[in-house]
């Protein structure tokens, strides 16, 4: 047992650190667009599993994620901005006084940005956690919403309609993959838990695990607050990425690519969710090429708007009909499952 | 000052897309509210509270029998206003026709829907049939950027809908006298099926429970796609008096009625149509009373909904007029 905890903490060490250095040689060869994307991947795999742990694992159906992910972005975005382009930017209304003249480097304001998405997340949920299943979801997409409008009708903290431009573009790859690994080893470190099983518990069956002693309030709470947090960090590094917010951006659609990662993963499965974030973000890009102009030769098809979302919200139905339980289900891949792999291969010889 | 919350109000307007344009200008507002004027905003009330109604009752009809929350509702409302002005524009139809062949248009559209994306799913988790019904809503929505455009277009409303008529010196839309009173008879129309017909008993025994209704020989899937029919029927009524009375019409704009129709069910009391009904009205009257007495919360009126959401869900879950449901272990 030991020697397997201790073969598994070298691969993920070898892991890593094969990555880090795949990161290194991307930075230098691959071209801007590519790295976007691969920054989006990160991303999204933040948000993914940020969401994975509050529904996949908890249970909790919540359809909040662009809500927290927009009071991340506007939080980050407020301490990376230098005061003096605040100036320029709030060309409505002054912004307010402390928001003007904040200022902070790069990791405290995500970390800020985290900390006050989950404090929205306690707020919020001290309220509607005690719903279930269906009631919880469009509790939390009306907050979404609310804090939508709230974007819109502040001009003097969000700027209003215009949002912010020009934020400074500190999330690089290093930044994104860095949270990314963060959010990974705490989800990983808390789902493998005694409060992760808690938490699987009370999403197998609240009574059950409430006849149990679990205080599933409670649990239900933290991992929440914990989602939520992570959620702020997705969308501070999100607008640093993207270098411009606005309320628009933070759509319920926003949520729904999330979603569709975590369903297409498979609900309650960290591999998946990785593995989906990758495909998803990928095909989102790709797909981008059905609403552009196809030329061949002098015969050309004219793109076609909206067919993009088509195609893609097609596809989470087929997931959803034909393949409930996603690409992996509640598996995970781990070293045991693939030198099993490869020893019962060996074994069939 | 002035000039600056002038750009502020236009800039506010560009941002949010879904809301229908305003039901009074600004310097009305500012005077003092006289006893003609709330006439006419109870008018205005009376209206949206209708339109929402007439929504809500499709959500609520859908929950009771299925347990389930129809996200793509507000797309079958966007479908019929869209279906309508397709008939009178493109094909010529007379208005009367036009109506109602959309009107039937959408509810096999809504049946349609049932069919291919919730009835696979009976047996799933109730939560799969949700994300699937998100699922249809982004479809339709993008199905229809693809097909009409993502350009919002006018609607040509027939004269004698929008000329103003003066009583005193209330100014009245006749439109606003219309939407109500159609609304109302197809209110009725709905309680006599749901309480004096056949299939209506069979949606009833269904709410109360699905399976023994299926061992007592009630043909539930028949029933189910009739309830997804009537729905839709409804939406596609109110969506289309609701370009009649707004009018534009866009991909996204059955977003934000579907969702705040939705609060409404919830509000009377899901599961029961008469509360659907009570919700609608009063969040309509509700809306447009407090944009009318409190001009400067108008930016945040699509919130209000959802404020009385959380709120209605923590006092009272179970709404107005719904039964208390039970955790059942």
């Amino acid at each position: 047992m030991e020697d397997k905890r201790k073969r598994n903490l070298i691969l993920n060490g070898l892991l890593t650190g094969a990555f880090a250095l795949f990161l290194y040689w991307a930075e230098g060869n691959l071209g801007g667009y590519r790295i976007q994307i691969m920054n989006l991947i990160a991303v999204y795999i933040i948000l993914g599993l940020s969401l994975n742990l509050i529904y996949g694992f908890a249970g909790m159906f919540s359809l909040g994620h662009a809500g927290f992910m927009a009071i991340g972005a506007y939080t980050c975005s407020l301490l990376i901005m230098p005061p003096l382009q605040k100036q320029a930017l709030f060309i409505l209304e002054p912004a307010m006084w402390p928001f003007s003249v904040i200022h902070a480097p790069f990791l405290i304001a995500v970390i800020v940005a985290g900390l006050v998405a989950a404090l929205a997340g306690i707020l919020i949920g001290l309220p509607v956690l005690r719903l279930g299943g269906d009631y919880l979801g469009i509790a939390t997409l009306g907050f979404a919403e609310i804090i939508r409008v709230f974007a819109n009708n502040l001009p003097r903290i969000t700027n209003g309609a215009l949002g912010f431009k020009g934020i400074p573009d500190y999330a690089n790859l290093w930044w994104n993959y860095g949270w990314c690994f963060i959010t990974l080893v705490i989800i990983v470190r808390l789902v493998n838990s005694n409060f992760g099983n808690a938490l699987k518990a009370i999403r197998d069956d609240e009574v059950a695990a409430r006849a149990m002693g679990i205080n599933t309030f409670k649990y239900r709470m933290t991992a929440f607050a914990i989602g939520s947090f992570f959620a702020g960090v997705g969308g501070a590094l999100l607008g640093s990425l993207l270098t411009t917010i606005d309320p628009k951006m933070f759509l319920f659609l926003l949520t729904f690519n999330v979603l569709m990662i975590v369903v297409a993963g498979g609900l309650g499965s960290i591999t998946g969710t990785v593995i989906a974030g990758v495909i998803i973000t990928v095909l989102l890009e790709w797909l981008r090429i059905v609403e552009n102009p196809i030329s061949f030769g002098d015969f050309e098809i004219p793109g076609i708007p909206g067919m993009r979302m088509v195609v893609f919200s097609l596809a989470l139905l087929f997931i959803i009909l034909f393949r409930r339980q996603g690409i992996m289900g509640r598996k995970e891949i781990t070293w045991d499952t693939i030198f099993g792999f490869f020893r019962k291969r060996g074994a069939e010889k | 000052m002035t000039d600056r919350s002038c750009l502020r109000s236009e800039l506010k307007l560009t941002g949010e897309e879904n809301l229908p344009p305003p039901l009074f200008c600004e310097s009305e507002a500012k005077q003092p509210m006289s006893m003609s004027m709330f006439v006419q905003h109870l008018f205005n009330a009376v209206t949206l509270g209708s339109l929402y109604a007439l929504i809500a009752i499709g959500y609520t009809m859908v929950y009771g029998i299925l347990r389930l929350i129809n996200f793509a509702h507000g797309e079958i409302f966007m479908l019929g206003a869209y279906f309508v002005f397709w008939g009178v524009t493109l094909l010529h139809l007379p208005w009367f026709l036009a109506v109602i062949v959309a009107i039937a248009v959408t509810s096999l559209a809504g049946i349609m829907v049932d069919r291919v994306a919730y009835r696979p799913l009976r047996e799933a988790p109730r939560i799969s049939a949700l994300i699937s019904s998100i699922g249809v809503s982004f479809f339709l929505q993008n199905l229809a950027i693809v097909v009409f455009s993502a350009i919002p277009r006018a609607v040509q409303r027939p004269e004698w809908l929008v000329k103003i008529i003066v009583v005193g010196k209330v100014r009245i839309l006749p439109l606003t006298l219309v939407v109500p009173v159609l609304s109302f008879f197809l209110m009725m129309g709905l309680l006599y099926i749901v309480y004096r017909t056949k299939p209506g008993l069979g949606m009833r025994a269904i709410s109360k429970d699905i399976e023994t209704s299926r061992l007592m020989g009630v043909p539930v899937n028949r029933i189910v796609a009739l309830t997804f029919g009537i729905g839709s029927a409804l939406a596609a009524a109110s969506g289309i008096m609701w370009a009649l009375r707004y009018p534009q019409l866009q991909p996204v704009m059955g977003v934000i009625p579907g969702l705040k129709a939705f609060i409404a069910a919830v509000f009377g009391g899901i599961g029961s149509i008469q509360g659907a009904v009570l919700g609608g009205m009063i969040l309509g009257i509700m809306e447009i009373m407090i944009v009318a007495f409190l001009p400067a919360l108008a930016g945040y009126r699509d919130a209000f909904a959802f404020v009385l959401l959380i709120i209605i869900l923590l006092v009272r879950p179970s709404g107005l007029m719904g039964e208390k449901l039970e955790d059942k272990v």
